[in-house]
């Protein structure tokens, strides 16, 4: 039983040239429960988190991070990319049950 | 285990006895056996220089549940000479481990940006590995003012 893993919201800059580093800004909805925690009749609550985050662009892997319990609820997440031409980034979020959820986002230059 | 800590404690420290320093203090020394440990493991053996890794955490965090943290390493990021991945460890939590990072030339800098959670007042490290192996090095401490590991 793990909790949902809720919409990803990406936050890619509007105006990118050919060469620019930008900045990709992401967030998702998740409980992030570390297992240290125990209900108020003593139960333990099990470990529930994200534990690996992936970014692909046109299918090649460019940046990934595997995530403990030290991160906070709702991962944020944020990294540079040169964007070199245009194509279409896939981001995934994978839970310690193996359940995924990915969104896409195209990189047009302008 | 234990055995094996203890004893690359002491080679740690006939190596500082003999005026070899593995790392420049305060970067390693006073580390509990799990995050030394921890460390030990990522280091296999190899010195952790300091420098080239900027660690950037408040001095002062008022909830522990969600400290803004950046790590940004000076490298070129090209395919000879960049950051393959950071490793961030808490001193002061149940667990050691906060996030490792896996970089690559595509991202043209070496800079990532998260939350984490601190369940105390404590220093959280820092280490950038280059394309060549070599381990780079940061250490911040944090004043929690309420913990984020919530029991």
């Amino acid at each position: 039983m793990s909790s949902p893993i809720g919409q990803p919201r990406l936050r890619l800059p509007a105006q990118v040239k050919a060469g620019d580093i930008i900045e990709i800004r992401t967030l998702i909805t998740h409980v992030m429960e570390t297992g240290q925690r125990r209900t108020p009749e003593g139960q333990e609550i099990p470990r529930d988190i994200i534990k690996r985050f992936e970014v692909r662009f046109e299918g090649a892997l460019v940046f990934a991070m595997d995530l403990a319990p030290a991160i906070s609820a709702n991962p944020y997440i944020a990294f540079p990319f040169k964007a070199e031409r245009a194509g279409r980034f896939e981001m995934t979020w994978t839970n310690d049950a193996g359940e995924t959820r990915s969104t896409n986002a195209e990189l047009k230059l302008g | 285990m234990h055995m094996t800590e203890l004893s690359s404690r002491r080679a740690m420290l006939a190596l500082a006895l003999v005026g070899v320093a593995l790392v420049p203090r305060p970067g390693l020394a006073n580390l509990p056996d799990k995050v030394q440990a921890a460390i030990d493991k990522l280091r296999a053996g190899r010195a952790a220089q300091q420098g080239r890794v900027t660690l950037r955490l408040p001095a002062i965090a008022e909830n522990g549940n969600t400290v803004p943290m950046s790590v940004m390493v000076e490298s070129p990021m090209t395919s000879a000479d960049h950051v393959k991945a950071i490793h961030v460890f808490a001193t002061g939590n149940p667990t050691p481990e906060i996030a490792v990072f896996h970089l690559t030339p595509a991202m043209g800098r070496a800079t990532v940006d998260t939350r984490i959670r601190l369940g105390q007042t404590q220093d959280v490290v820092a280490f950038a590995e280059m394309a060549d192996g070599s381990l780079h090095m940061a250490r911040a401490e944090v004043k929690v003012t309420i913990g984020g590991c919530g029991g």
